[in-house]
């Protein structure tokens, strides 16, 4: 119908327009959630509109604005956006379902706001997905701070406005202390900022300034959540779940951990941080963050919070994949982008769900509950399963590529890492599974069954699951993780091309 | 002696700093004022000593006699534009007292220290 | 250029200086705004027509009275000079649009003849300074500018009677600081016999290395300085901008420094050579230290504050720092930083002190104690509030973002230890404005407004106005062949050596 320039062009129109319109409809909450997902579906529609012309290895170039000379504001479709920008844009109409669900089951305050701020920061994440250089990738990336912040503040209590301190502190103080100077430079080094298949650094700068530029972006992009610049993640857990659900453990945080593999791909190139070593702290940076965010996760109680370390964890693996700089495992962190991100968002909109039902926040109250939801625990479980990396789940293919990426570079401490890292994934997602199905509710105590009787703790009178909108998008995260295994091909098909210079 | 040659300039710059150290020691506005007026005379005196040339005579054309020297005159260009700058000093000295005036109806005192004290409280 | 249009040079200046004594005869609420506005937006309308012939065509000289130069008074329109015009006068053009109903209840009735009056020569002043071309005449309209100025301070006494005392703590500095300008100019013209700006920078090469030179150098330099509210000389700002009129506050905000900023690119870069001032006697060692800890220091004092205009007033400190420090790195990416963030800063301050003067006429207040949850009481303004709060930071999409990128390029271009450390102490200043901007988001949205509080906007009369800044900041920040363009043609120009 339009050409695919168009399209990525409608791609940033579609969520903003949809923005208007929700605020049009301020007063008629019926019509404002129809705006919403209408918007969500056109955009959803729109995006993979885009898809064949990048499957056939068409690179759709839009130039907006020319910001300044030489550098433009300017879209440059390449596959790894494209997967980026399909797995946000998909997750974002399974989680406007979730949102009406929870808004309403919740009675929330200011909904209008908050559907209109999520529409501009899907937006944001739009415009990050198919940045063509970096200062289009950074406009777009502050814009998604800023509009998330009244998201995460969105109770708009003492809490929140602490929680969003720290968000906005460690997110803005980074990107504008580091990231901002790290662009400048390269900019000063190269005279371009565009994303090049190859990097545009070789040839330009020593191996020192490589190393300074790589420290300084990576701890640029706080989004990535990179230790010690992770406590912004735990603090925005103070937001309503369906935002922790699509943007701390989708959009936001996988906009840092995607700029990150798209500075190492097409800024430093591969093959040139392979070669001047530059990347070898960060591995260790990684593999510390990996490790020890899956062990504080181990101890909070708190389920939104436990998730949140989770994501930390697993965010590291993306930056350790970037950190070894090869092709397997450049793929592998691609992969573990869209694999974790249908993972993660099952355990967030459970962890809304339970909220919803019983109004319970802490992993310790939650005991028995699996036979009051069963629906949502059983999500919960492949969730967990596909985050932790057991076939046959979407979350065992990027770890795989990982491994391999490791046995292939002869970083034998990788690989112990990461078999360390499955194994807390087990210790602290499992347990709450667990919890909910084998122990009795709180206050109750077994009965002991007599010898030889088989009784079921189960019985259909004992449901009662969340409103159905929150437990349908679980339920549909939970079968794209099983699906999503078979798929591991075609994305890796998609993503090749990136890999091979 | 070389001091007393340039006399004009050390009277210049004595008077400038008069004026500064009145401006800065002084609590009271009106000596502030008087300071200022000092500070600023002092300039006009500097651009005068700058226009006379030894031996110049103002500088209205003399009708010299042939074979005389032709006459010296002092630059002019000085006192016209120190005219300028005494205008731009009698507004603002006139302009100052006034915000004094108006400061003493409102404060009740010129007294630099008490106004600050009343401003802390406020 | 035929007919009027060759005049033009003169117009921008005589336009309001010729306006100002017919408004001091005017009576009522009306007839002087109405003027002044029409005088300042046909100002704006030749200035315009000043910055496209000088853009197409050079460099303009317009001989006052016919008398040609050096002996006569010279106009010189050139890249930097039209700039400036048009940044005054579009800002004051922008502020008179507000000024209708707020000034009306800041200043008692009877006065608003006198103020626009006021007004007006403050105007002439400004406009005058970066059009002439002779170093007296300068002076002339620096002492037109800071009396209009002192009187527009003193106006705000009706809300509160410091503004007395701050428009006299400001005529003692200024008189200093203009004195010491004029004992600079004294001693240039001792030394080249001229007073024509392009005729003492050709001498100037010959006496350079002259002790008379040196003081010039060093009194033109601190006599600008203390107009220009560089560190330390600034304690007078904070002061005169918390308790001015609002639109007072604004107009200068956005234009009286920059005049100040603009006389020492036009001193340093035209009158004497780069070089000398760079090279021989070093006065970078002197202007980087002081831009760096002014702005650090400002801005870090910034934080602290409970009145709104007193935080945006000392954030504009460290603002001019800046500049300073664009100046001070002597290349012309440094300059160019300079002159396009004099440009953004004008419209995002202005634009700031408008937002917070629509505060001030819903609640009778600046400070931050009475402005709990002006986020919910007056949504648009606050938020207008937000987004410029936001292109002063220096987020991408603002004019913030482009003066700080160039700043930035500028110092990593000297490609050295020091150019880092600048980098540092840049990125540091703007987490602190993060901080001081994000303290008023905070009690503007996160605190209840008090009881019985009235939930009701400002007038459209000053909505409008300030939104037009905010939407125009967006606009440079995104589009910036204007802004960046002009001010890279006129970095070039001072470069390439003077005419």
């Amino acid at each position: 119908m339009f050409s695919v320039e168009t399209h990525v062009i409608l791609a940033l129109l579609i969520p903003l327009a949809g923005a208007i319109g929700i605020a049009l409809a301020n007063s008629a909450p019926n019509i404002r959630e129809t705006v919403t997902l209408v918007t969500s579906v056109l955009l959803c529609l729109n995006v993979f509109n885009i898809l064949p012309a990048v499957l056939n290895g068409i690179e759709p170039t839009v130039t907006l604005i020319q910001i300044m000379p030489e550098v433009a504001l300017m879209f440059r479709v390449e596959p790894l956006g494209m997967t980026f920008a399909c797995v946000a844009s998909s997750l974002w109409i399974i989680n406007s379902v979730y949102s009406i669900g929870y808004m309403r089951g919740n009675k929330e305050a200011k909904q209008t706001s908050f559907y209109v701020c999520f529409a501009i920061a899907i937006a944001a994440t739009m415009g990050v997905a198919f940045s063509g250089n970096l200062l289009t990738l950074f406009v777009f990336y502050e814009a998604l701070t800023l509009s998330t912040y009244p998201l995460v503040t969105h109770k708009g209590n003492a809490d929140a406005l602490k929680g969003g301190r720290i968000y906005l502190g460690i997110l803005i103080s980074t990107s504008i202390g580091l990231l901002l100077p790290a662009i400048i430079w390269v900019w000063t080094l190269t005279g371009t900022v565009d994303f090049v298949k190859g990097g545009i650094l070789d040839g330009h700068a020593s191996a020192l300034i490589t190393g300074v530029l790589l420290f300084l972006f990576m701890y640029g992009i706080g989004k990535a959540a990179l230790m010690p610049i992770h406590r912004w993640l735990p603090a925005a857990m103070v937001a309503p779940t369906p935002v922790s659900a699509l943007l701390h453990a989708v959009a936001v945080v996988k906009a840092g951990v995607f700029s990150v593999l798209k500075v190492v791909i097409y800024i430093f190139g591969i093959d040139f941080l392979y070669e001047t070593g530059a990347a070898e702290w960060l591995t260790w940076v990684a593999a510390y963050t990996l490790i020890a965010a899956s062990v504080v996760a181990l101890t909070k109680d708190n389920l939104k919070a436990r998730l949140a370390y989770s994501t930390v964890s697993q965010l590291a693996y993306v930056v350790l994949a970037a950190s070894m700089a090869t092709s397997m495992a450049v793929a592998g962190g691609a992969l573990q982008i869209v694999m974790h991100a249908f993972g993660k968002i099952t355990l967030f909109f459970c962890a809304g769900a339970i909220y919803t039902a019983v109004h319970k926040t802490e992993i310790s109250d939650m005991r028995g509950l699996g036979r009051q939801m069963p629906i949502t625990f059983i999500a919960f479980f492949i969730g967990a399963l596909s985050i932790i990396g057991l076939p046959p789940l979407g979350g065992s293919w990027s770890k795989f590529y990982i491994m391999v990426a490791a046995a292939e570079t002869g970083e034998l401490y990788v690989m112990a890492v990461l078999l360390i890292s499955s194994l807390l994934n087990i210790a602290y997602l499992l347990p709450i599974v667990a919890r909910g199905f084998f122990y009795p509710p709180l206050g109750q105590v077994e009965e002991r069954a007599p010898v030889g009787r088989e009784t079921s703790d189960f019985s259909w009178s004992n449901i009662k699951e969340a409103p159905i909108l929150c437990v349908i998008p679980p339920a549909l995260t939970a079968t794209a993780c099983i699906i999503l295994f078979f798929l591991a091909d075609p994305i890796f098909k998609m993503i090749e091309p990136i890999l091979t210079p | 002696m070389a001091f007393f040659d340039q006399f004009n300039y050390w009277i210049f710059i004595i008077l400038l700093m008069i004026g500064l150290y009145t401006m800065m020691s002084r609590g009271n506005l009106v000596k502030k004022m008087i300071g200022l007026s000092l500070f600023q005379i002092s300039v006009f005196l500097f651009y005068i000593t700058v226009g006379k040339i030894t031996g110049g005579t103002a500088p209205i054309v003399v009708e010299t006699l042939p074979g005389d020297p032709a006459p010296i005159y002092s630059n002019p260009l000085p006192h016209v534009l120190i005219l300028t700058a005494i205008v731009v000093g009698i507004a603002t000295t006139a302009l100052g007292l006034s915000l004094v005036v108006r400061i003493k109806e409102s404060f009740g005192t010129i007294n630099e220290d008490e106004i600050l004290e009343m401003e802390d409280e406020a | 250029m035929t007919g009027l249009s060759s005049q033009f040079a003169a117009l921008v200046v005589v336009l309001p200086l010729m306006f100002a004594p017919i408004c001091a005869l005017l009576r009522g609420r009306t007839l002087p705004w109405a003027i002044t506005t029409i005088v300042s937006a046909l100002s704006f309308y030749v200035s315009i027509e000043l910055v496209i012939a000088v853009n197409t065509g050079g460099p303009i000289s317009y001989h006052m009275g016919g008398w040609a130069p050096p002996w006569g008074i010279e106009y010189l329109v050139d890249p930097l000079s039209s700039y400036m015009l048009l940044i005054i006068s579009g800002i004051s053009t922008g502020v008179l649009i507000y000024a209708r109903d707020s000034i009306a209840q800041e200043v008692a009735d009877k006065h608003l003849g006198l103020f626009f009056t006021a007004y007006l020569l403050g105007l002439t002043g400004m406009l005058g300074i970066c059009i002439t071309g002779d170093a007296f005449n300068i002076f002339v309209f620096l002492e037109v500018m800071s009396l209009a100025s002192y009187v527009l301070i003193a106006m705000g006494e009706k809300y509160d009677r410091r503004a007395l005392t701050a428009a006299f703590q400001y005529l003692i500095i200024g008189s200093v600081g203009a004195t010491f300008f004029l004992i600079g100019v004294g001693l240039l013209y001792m030394m080249t016999g001229t007073l024509n700006i392009a005729d003492i920078a050709s001498r100037f090469s010959e006496i350079e290395d002259t002790r008379p030179a040196r003081a010039a150098v060093a009194f033109l330099v601190i006599g600008i300085g203390i107009k220009l509210a560089l560190f330390p000389f600034h304690v007078w700002l904070p002061n005169a901008y918390s308790y001015a009129p609002t639109i007072v506050t604004a107009f200068f905000a956005g234009t009286a420094t920059k005049v100040s900023v603009y006389l020492l690119i036009r001193f340093i870069f035209t009158v004497f050579d780069p070089e000398f001032a760079f090279g021989i006697i070093q006065l970078k060692d002197i202007l980087m230290p002081l831009a760096v800890l002014g702005f650090l220091s400002m801005s870090a004092v910034a934080i602290f504050q409970t009145n709104i205009k007193r935080l945006l007033a000392y954030s504009s400190v460290a603002q001019l720092g800046y500049m300073a420090l664009g100046i001070a790195l002597a290349s012309e990416a440094g300059l160019t930083a300079a002159i396009v963030h004099m440009f953004n800063h004008a419209v995002v301050k202005t634009g700031l002190f408008l937002s917070v003067g629509g505060m001030f006429f819903m609640v009778g207040s600046v400070y931050l104690k009475d402005l709990a949850g002006i986020g919910k009481r007056m949504p648009i303004t606050t938020f207008g509030f937000v987004l410029g709060g936001l292109a002063l930071i220096g987020v991408p999409l603002t004019p913030g973002f482009i003066s700080k990128w160039y700043l930035v390029v500028a110092a990593l271009e000297t490609n050295s230890n020091l150019g880092y450390a600048l980098v540092v102490a840049i990125m540091m200043s703007s987490l602190m404005a993060v901080i001081y901007i994000w303290r008023v988001v905070e009690v503007a949205y996160f605190r209840s407004p008090p009881e019985g509080a009235e939930h009701k906007e400002a007038p459209l009369s000053l909505l409008v106005p300030c939104w037009m800044f905010i939407l125009g900041s967006f606009y440079f920040g995104i589009d910036t062949t204007v802004n960046v363009g002009l001010a890279e043609t006129a970095a070039a120009f001072l470069m390439g050596g003077a005419p």
